[in-house]
């Protein structure tokens, strides 16, 4: 199933990514042929059996509710490009939004 | 035409335990504390970083959806929600999607209509967001908040009214206090509402397209921002045009909502199972064991104060609103003696004590008298001991001071005076000083009336008993 390079560019809008016309052509292909291959999973006749939505067989562990102190600060903002009184700094997001 | 609104609210709770949903870092009040203090890899996002889930905020989702009655899922499962914004340091959420903790439960609420029932469609568990402010050249990112357990309670479309919304949203908060999950600070963002709204024309069984009211957080911006929308709704359709769908924010300051992003990226969050947290089991035993340990919830309450107290339905759900003054009413209740009627404390609970609570900031004034205290006051003014007039005054020096109304009373001789012949006496000498008014009464205004009482209650320094003044005035008028 061929994805549309439209489709192509709403993924990269999404995922924030910018690319070339190249990239475009070549990532559509590759993600095509991702898509030809889940359709040939579905050709699987899977009645019967309930979904799966997860490869662990275990329930997930559970964690008492003791709390325990996180990264000192310094070490937290070490690697941020910008930092102000104790926070990361990012670009202005007034007009962005993302939702919740 | 007239149009009938059709709401669907989004409360987004979180829950108060002491360690964060996916990770150890404690949990604060973002409000309060010094920023990026409470983060560690994992609720910063760092790469490898693994989530372990706490198990003291699965029971507190578990409490939520026992008491709004949900059928609880033996399996849920964990999914991201994947959105880039800058408070999301993973670039997703880890949130429920397919298999939520628990779904189809409902609400009873009360409204001027009548009780309503309010269905639920699911609650879930979620993390939260850090927080940004906004500076000059950018936004500061705290992520104290991030990983907080937050529950997610979705409600049907099952509102009809800005005055439903509101009452369900005062009823869920009512709920999460009696539980002890949650402190119900709404100014400091604990509680969080999105709503759902659509008009339709009255009668009609369609739904029309809805839109999406995000980040209210408060009861107010609630009500203003359903409002708002119900108004511009059937504005548009009234005049032909059509409603688009599309998710809103509300500006306090402007009281109106505004459109938020364009329609091409709204919704898209590509959920998929989360592969670092294999399925949420629970077995049966928790949920028995959660259920058995329900405490009595705002509406039981409420049942059985109507019935124990002989109250009314409003003045039951006026005490049970909140969980303090429940307890506070119940222990001065026990205080009374049973010739006092329940009735009686209701009043000057929710009256006077309500309007000192309300002048000096709020609910934590409540200890400044102990519920046996206002008992005794109520017992002094019901046995005619001190009138109403001075059990105010008694009931706001209690308020400041502390001590009680006895003590009050006795020190400053405020004990009624219902001895007739004193005050027959002074309501005589009254009548002798003011000749004018007493004509102006006889030739039939009888306003005056009140003038002279009030002459009389000054005289007795307002301790004498106003039956037997009025009483007294009234007999020697019409000589």
């Amino acid at each position: 199933m061929a994805l549309t390079l439209e489709e192509v560019d709403h993924i990269a809008a999404l995922a924030r990514l910018e690319l070339s016309a190249d990239e475009k052509e070549h990532y559509r292909l590759q993600l095509s042929a991702i898509l030809d291959y889940i359709r040939k999973l579905q050709e699987l006749d899977t009645r019967g059996i309930p979904p799966t939505a997860s490869g662990l067989i275990s329930a997930t562990r559970l964690r008492e509710d003791e709390p325990r102190p996180g990264l000192k600060r310094d070490h937290l903002l070490a690697n941020a490009p910008e930092k102000e009184e104790g926070q990361f700094k990012v670009p202005p997001v007034f007009d962005l939004d993302g939702g919740r | 035409m007239e149009f009938e609104p059709v709401i669907g609210l989004e409360v987004h709770a979180e829950l108060q335990t002491e360690s964060k949903m996916f990770c150890a870092c404690p949990v604060v009040d973002s409000t309060q504390a010094a920023p990026n203090t409470t983060v560690c890899p994992v609720c910063a996002g760092m790469p490898g970083a693994l989530p372990v889930l706490n198990q003291k905020a699965v029971a507190y989702g578990l409490r939520v959806a026992l008491a709004l009655e949900c059928e609880v899922n033996r399996i849920s499962i964990f999914a991201r929600k994947n959105y880039f914004y800058p408070d999301l340091p993973k670039g997703y959420q880890i949130s429920q999607y397919e298999l939520p903790l628990a779904e189809h439960g409902h609400l009873l609420i009360q409204t001027s209509e009548g009780e309503e029932r309010i269905r639920i469609r699911r609650v879930h568990l979620e993390e939260d967001t850090g927080k940004l402010t906004h500076v000059e050249g950018g936004s500061l990112l705290d992520l104290n908040r991030a990983g907080v357990p937050l529950l997610e309670i979705v409600s049907e479309p099952d509102l009809r009214s800005v005055e439903a919304a509101r009452a369900y949203g005062e009823a869920l908060r009512a709920i999460l206090r009696y539980l002890e999950v949650n402190s119900g600070d709404m100014e400091k963002g604990v509680i969080r509402f999105e709503a759902n709204v659509s008009v339709r024309p009255k009668g009609s069984r369609e739904l029309g397209t809805r839109v999406e009211i995000k980040n209210l957080n408060s009861f107010r911006a609630l009500e203003r921002a359903v409002s708002f929308e119900i108004e511009r709704q059937s504005r548009i359709l009234a005049a032909g045009g059509v409603i688009e769908q599309e998710t809103l924010g509300w500006d306090e300051a402007r009281q109106a909502t505004y459109s938020q992003r364009s329609k091409e990226d709204a919704h898209d969050y590509r959920y998929f199972p989360e592969p670092d947290l294999p399925p949420l089991v629970i077995a049966d035993e928790w949920v028995e064991q959660v259920r058995a340990a329900l405490p009595e919830l705002p509406r039981q309450k409420s049942s059985r104060f109507m019935q124990q107290y002989g109250l009314s339905a409003y003045d039951a759900a006026l005490l049970t609103a909140e969980k303090e003054v429940a307890l506070y009413f119940e222990a001065a209740v026990q205080a009374l003696p049973a010739s006092v009627s329940p009735k009686m404390l209701v009043n000057w609970l929710t009256g006077d004590m309500f309007a000192l609570l309300n002048q000096s900031g709020g609910l934590s004034g409540l200890g400044r008298i102990p519920p046996a205290n206002l008992a005794g006051l109520v017992k002094l003014v019901a046995e005619d001991e001190i009138n109403a007039a001075t059990g105010k005054e008694v009931l706001a020096e209690m308020f400041a001071g502390g001590q009680s109304a006895e003590e009050i009373v006795q020190r400053r001789g405020l004990r009624q005076v219902s001895d007739s012949a004193l005050i027959a006496a002074l309501v005589r000498q009254v009548l002798e000083e003011c000749p004018a008014e007493v004509a102006a009464y006889r030739s039939g205004k009888e306003t005056v009336m009140n003038w002279l009482f009030g002459q009389v209650m000054r005289r007795a320094a307002g301790k004498a008993n106003p039956q037997v003044v009025r009483r007294e005035l009234e007999r020697q008028l019409k000589v």
